[in-house]
């Protein structure tokens, strides 16, 4: 599903953010990325989901050879990669139901489908009700939660959730652990980057630990591992 | 692109300009300030031409015969100057009408002092008022005319040919001067608003740079992206060149009313309806600017 081959990556300023990573993550896991800041967890999503390209090395997503993508064909492949971030990165000026829509009028869905669809999944996230709300008008919780609807609307293969609980309070962090969760159990491989230790030490999942740009650790059912 | 689709680009770069809200205001109100200018020195230039055509027209040569010319001798000299290729008209003035026409240019004052002229003690020549086809051959006829001197050598019928000699080639070289410079002037401003106008566009993307990133990261192609600014741009475009072309047409309007009813003035603006064309020239010039300055501006926003 995943897979990396020595992947190295320099960033043009001089740093080394990768530095031959090799790791392989299969259909359905579900995968915490830790590390201190600066590791190169965010380089390893980015390379995911095709926001970077690597320096050196080979990365599969679904099949496709993402270092090697042409320009044109990114949008493509992104449709098959849900992508949640920490700042929910949700269109400022489209009401919740239209940003949820709006990944499904890239893929020129026909009208009718889409609307079952998205009220499905808003139904799914829980946020029904605020189907037309700007989210300005929702909570934190409220607004990651129609990130994630959006990002699971066209049935991607895979979701990279970038620090997907860092702007939330505990409670809020759990809802959106239990939902990622329901998700993951539907049969979406889920790979999260994560600076939580109640999190990752309580849901218990596949850990890769990564530290000055090389995977230290990677243990199924891990600890977070960190003091911090 | 699916019939939904391309509906779905143009309600949504619809809404975009309403979602904008003072952006928007600000682009038209570029658009408008630059068309606006461009407009009105459009029309500028057109009457300026059309007062300068019409002063080239009334550019005519008068020929002063000797005193003791008489009859058969005037009209054969008439009759040789109108067989001229370049003359279109030739009219007599006798010393009597001359004097009459004199009186009549001074005015009431003037009146006084030719008292007690008449037809007994006129001091005034026969004359020939000229006229010819094309303005710029004044100078060349009136050498045409002094000539006829020396084909009828026993008697010289011709006292003094008068052209405004001096007046007429500074009044050419004015008059194609401003439309030189005007022509100029309006190719300059076209550019210059084209370029202020793709600069409000660009301002207007680039608050949006990070919307644009988000799209893309769901998987949004490029032209996909583009459509909706697209038909933002171009409304906007036909908005601003909208109001434009109003607010010159109805300004232009009451100019040439009020011009017109001013006797003083002694002038007409060129007539509304010939000027339709430029007004249509001014909203495709509308239009090709807001969709050239949002092309222009997202294509640098759109590699990420």
């Amino acid at each position: 599903m995943i897979e990396m081959q020595d992947v190295w990556k320099t960033y043009p300023n001089g740093t080394h953010a990768l530095q031959g990573v090799s790791v392989k993550i299969d259909r359905n896991e579900f995968v915490y990325v830790v590390g201190p800041s600066g590791a190169g967890k965010s380089t390893f999503m980015k390379l995911i989901y095709r926001e970077e390209v690597p320096t050196k090395g080979q990365i599969s997503v679904n099949g496709f050879n993402i270092g090697k993508l042409k320009q044109r064909k990114i949008p493509y492949v992104r449709r098959n990669i849900g992508v949640i971030f920490q700042d929910f990165r949700l269109l400022p000026r489209l009401s919740a139901y239209e940003n949820v829509a709006f990944a499904m009028e890239v893929i020129e869905a026909p009208k009718r489908q889409m609307k079952k669809r998205v009220m499905e999944v808003l139904d799914l996230v829980g946020l029904k009700s605020k189907a037309n709300h700007q989210p300005s008008q929702l909570s934190g919780g409220e607004q990651q939660r129609i990130a994630i609807a959006r990002a699971i609307v066209n049935n991607p293969s895979v979701i990279i959730a970038d620090e997907p609980t860092g702007n939330l309070d505990p409670e809020t962090s759990w809802g959106i652990m239990q939902l990622l969760d329901e998700i993951n159990f539907r049969g979406t491989t889920i790979v999260m980057a994560t600076h939580n230790k109640d999190i990752v030490n309580t849901m218990r999942k596949r850990v890769i630990a990564i530290e000055h740009g090389n995977i230290v650790r990677d243990q199924l059912r891990g600890e977070y591992g960190y003091d911090f | 692109m699916t019939f939904n689709t391309f509906l779905r680009h143009l309600r949504e770069g619809a809404k975009n300009v309403f979602r904008n809200g003072w952006m928007s205001v600000a682009s038209v109100i570029s658009i408008i300030v630059s068309l606006f200018i461009l407009g009105v020195f459009i029309l500028l230039v057109l009457n300026v031409n059309a007062i300068a055509d019409k002063a080239d027209s009334q550019v005519q040569i008068r020929v002063y015969l000797n005193l003791n010319v008489d009859k058969q001798l005037r009209e054969t000299v008439q009759k040789e100057i109108a067989a001229m290729p370049e003359v279109s008209k030739v009219d007599f003035i006798s010393k009597e009408q001359g004097l009459v026409d004199f009186q009549n240019s001074m005015g009431d004052e003037g009146k006084d002092l030719l008292e007690g002229f008449d037809n007994d003690n006129n001091p005034l020549p026969d004359s020939f008022k000229i006229e010819v086809y094309e303005p710029t051959t004044v100078p060349f006829v009136a050498k045409k005319i002094e000539a006829l001197n020396t084909s009828h050598s026993d008697q010289q019928p011709i006292m003094k040919v008068k052209y405004g000699k001096g007046t007429i080639e500074t009044l050419f070289k004015v008059t194609q001067t401003v439309r030189n410079i005007g022509f100029v002037f309006v190719a300059g401003l076209a550019v210059m608003s084209m370029f202020l106008i793709s600069n409000t566009i660009r301002v207007t993307i680039l608050a949006r740079r990070r919307e644009i990133a988000i799209m893309k990261l769901v998987g949004a192609t490029n032209t996909f992206i583009r459509w909706p600014f697209f038909v933002e741009g171009t409304l906007i475009g036909l908005i601003g060149s909208l109001i434009t072309v109003l607010i010159l047409f109805v300004g232009y309007d009451r100019l040439a009313a009020a011009v017109g009813s001013d006797i003083s003035l002694q002038m007409n603006l060129l007539p509304i309806n010939d000027l339709w064309q430029w007004g249509g020239l001014l909203l495709i010039l509308g239009v090709l600017i807001g969709m050239w300055g949002t092309t222009l501006s997202l294509r640098k926003f759109l590699k990420v």
